[in-house]
């Protein structure tokens, strides 16, 4: 096999202090344009690897390659959508996308050009008729397509989603993930997501890697979700192979990877 | 017109009123809910103060007094008979000017400071426990080391203004720059964002809800020193008024200062307040 477009080789993470490393000896190749979910309970680590991959935490052991270039610090190639949405308060939807324009395509970009790309990706996630509102003044689910309409204008070659629908309400959630889809199918964007969601994994994602419980935790098995795309919610939902990939994803968390009582 | 519409409205309470109608009654509701126990507490006390103070071998003056002494005080803040028999408006803004350059140096002075130990470490360790006993150092006892070192009564109470409003804006503006969310810095990050604009597109308005609360404590602060001060500087300011209707026993005209002195506090207050808001707005909520 060729060099991977991205690789996890050998990852250990551990923390000052904690006796046992949070993730430990993680592999993982990652082919250009494909869409990869993180799963498993909370405290598996799943959040540390992210974090990893986009730079914003060393790894202690071994480490991540992306395009054969060693990941050392956080950049616009790997951008994210943070869990919280994490927009700036004090700046409107429009200049939360545009400070993230500004600062990562300004070489490539003039000015005017800058103007049209952060309008063209305020409308790819419909938020075109929001773009001077602010944050406070919009609901949960519009911060986070403004979160991912940030990500994707830095033009990035991996986008990393934290837990992107976990705080929205299950309506709200379904929807944005059907704009993840469409969204991934027209720019083939490298994604990795993590999320506690199963029916979110195995709709979105090419391959499921699931994590075995932390600390010390580790990939315990990768599950290939062969479904044919566009991929349609209902039409899934009676498809046995959809149940059967949902049922053995329940099956690794709840029966061999059981949450430890706390 | 608010009268008008009070007057029709009880008179066909059966009816649907029209929006307008109903949105001006509960705000004129609103500001009558605001204002009238506040005004019913004022004349409450001063009928006690009243009462109280018209007894034989009260020391204080009662109000119907004040008035008869001090008419002209009250009744006309702008008058100028030259040297210090001025209209309290001009001693208030001696003080106030004396307030201003005090407030704005320290305001300067500490934000500077704030963001410097804010964001260096080192600097925190060194010069905080330093802060933490300076400033509760009292504004009074500064003044003859101010006086020594200044050799004139301006730029001394200009410097006990700085050196007592200039603490809590240090701290708050240290402790709201140490306080940056990490989701904040994670973005600034991500997007490479460092240096200046690191500074001026992060840092600066996720603090700035702090910097000002900072500035109202200062604000407070300067207030209650220029007054001490000015007692023993002498010349124009409302300080010197009082220590000087003090030696002259008239006692009508400290309390007319007073009340002077309480209600630009108050409006100092919330004009820093106003100007806080109207900068961070939007920077405290999510």
């Amino acid at each position: 096999m060729n060099t991977p477009f991205l690789e996890i080789s050998r990852l250990s993470v551990a923390f000052p202090r904690a006796p046992l490393p949070v993730l430990h000896d993680v592999e993982l190749r990652i082919a250009a344009g494909e869409y990869v979910s993180v799963i498993g309970h909370s405290g598996c680590g799943k959040s540390t690897l992210l974090n990893v991959v986009a730079g914003l935490l060393p790894a202690t052991l071994g480490g991540v390659l992306l395009e054969g270039q060693e990941v050392t610090n956080p950049g616009p190639d790997r951008a994210v959508v943070f869990q919280n949405h994490s927009l700036l308060p004090w700046l409107t939807a429009y200049e939360n996308v545009r400070l993230a324009v500004d600062r990562t395509l300004a070489g490539m970009m003039g000015k005017a050009e800058r103007h049209e790309w952060t309008l063209r990706n305020l409308d790819l996630v419909k938020m075109g008729h929001a773009k001077d509102k602010r944050p406070a003044e919009i609901s949960g689910g519009m911060k986070q397509r403004v979160g991912i309409a940030r990500a994707l204008a830095m033009k990035p070659k991996v986008l990393l989603l934290d837990e992107p629908f976990g705080a929205l309400d299950a309506l709200t959630r379904a929807h944005l993930q059907d704009e993840v889809m469409r969204i991934h199918a027209s720019l083939g964007t490298t994604v990795i997501m993590i999320t506690h969601d199963v029916d979110e994994a195995v709709l979105l994602s090419d391959r499921i890697v699931m994590m075995t419980n932390g600390p010390n935790a580790t990939i315990g098995e990768i599950l290939e979700v062969d479904l044919p795309r566009p991929r349609d919610r209902l039409k899934l939902a009676h498809d046995h192979r959809f149940v059967e990939y949902r049922a053995s994803v329940l099956e690794f968390l709840h029966a061999r990877h059981a949450q430890p009582v706390p | 017109m608010n009268a008008s519409i009070r007057k029709a409205a009880p008179a066909k309470p059966l009816l649907s009123l029209p929006r307008t109608l109903v949105t001006s009654e509960s705000a004129w509701a609103r500001r009558t809910r605001d204002v009238v126990p506040p005004l019913l507490v004022v004349l409450l006390l001063g009928l006690l103060w009243e009462l109280v103070m018209s007894t034989p071998g009260a020391t204080l003056p009662p109000p119907s007094k004040i008035w008869a002494d001090a008419r002209e005080l009250i009744t006309d803040p702008f008058f100028d008979n030259g040297g210090l028999d001025k209209g309290l408006f001009w001693h208030l803004a001696a003080s106030l000017s004396r307030v201003a350059m005090g407030f704005a140096l320290a305001a300067v002075v500490g934000v500077l400071t704030g963001l410097l130990i804010g964001t260096s470490p080192l600097a925190m360790r060194g010069l905080d426990p330093v802060f933490q006993v300076l400033r509760t150092v009292p504004p009074l006892a500064w003044l003859p080391l101010s006086l020594a070192a200044f050799q004139e009564a301006q730029p001394s109470a200009i410097f006990v203004i700085f050196i007592t409003s200039v603490w809590p804006v240090i701290i708050n503006t240290a402790v709201g720059v140490r306080n940056v969310p990490q989701d904040y810095r994670n973005v600034a990050a991500v997007i490479r964002l460092t240096g200046v604009s690191y500074f001026l597109r992060i840092l600066l308005p996720a603090a700035a809800p702090f910097i000002f609360t900072g500035l109202r404590i200062g604000i407070g602060l300067s207030w209650l020193a220029i007054v001490a001060a000015e007692m023993l500087i002498g010349g124009v300011g409302i300080g010197f008024f009082i220590w000087d209707a003090w030696n002259s026993s008239n006692l009508s005209d400290i309390m007319v200062a007073l009340a002077y002195v309480g209600l630009t506090g108050f409006v100092l207050d919330r004009a820093v307040a106003l100007v806080g808001r109207l900068v961070t707005r939007g920077t405290s909520e999510g």
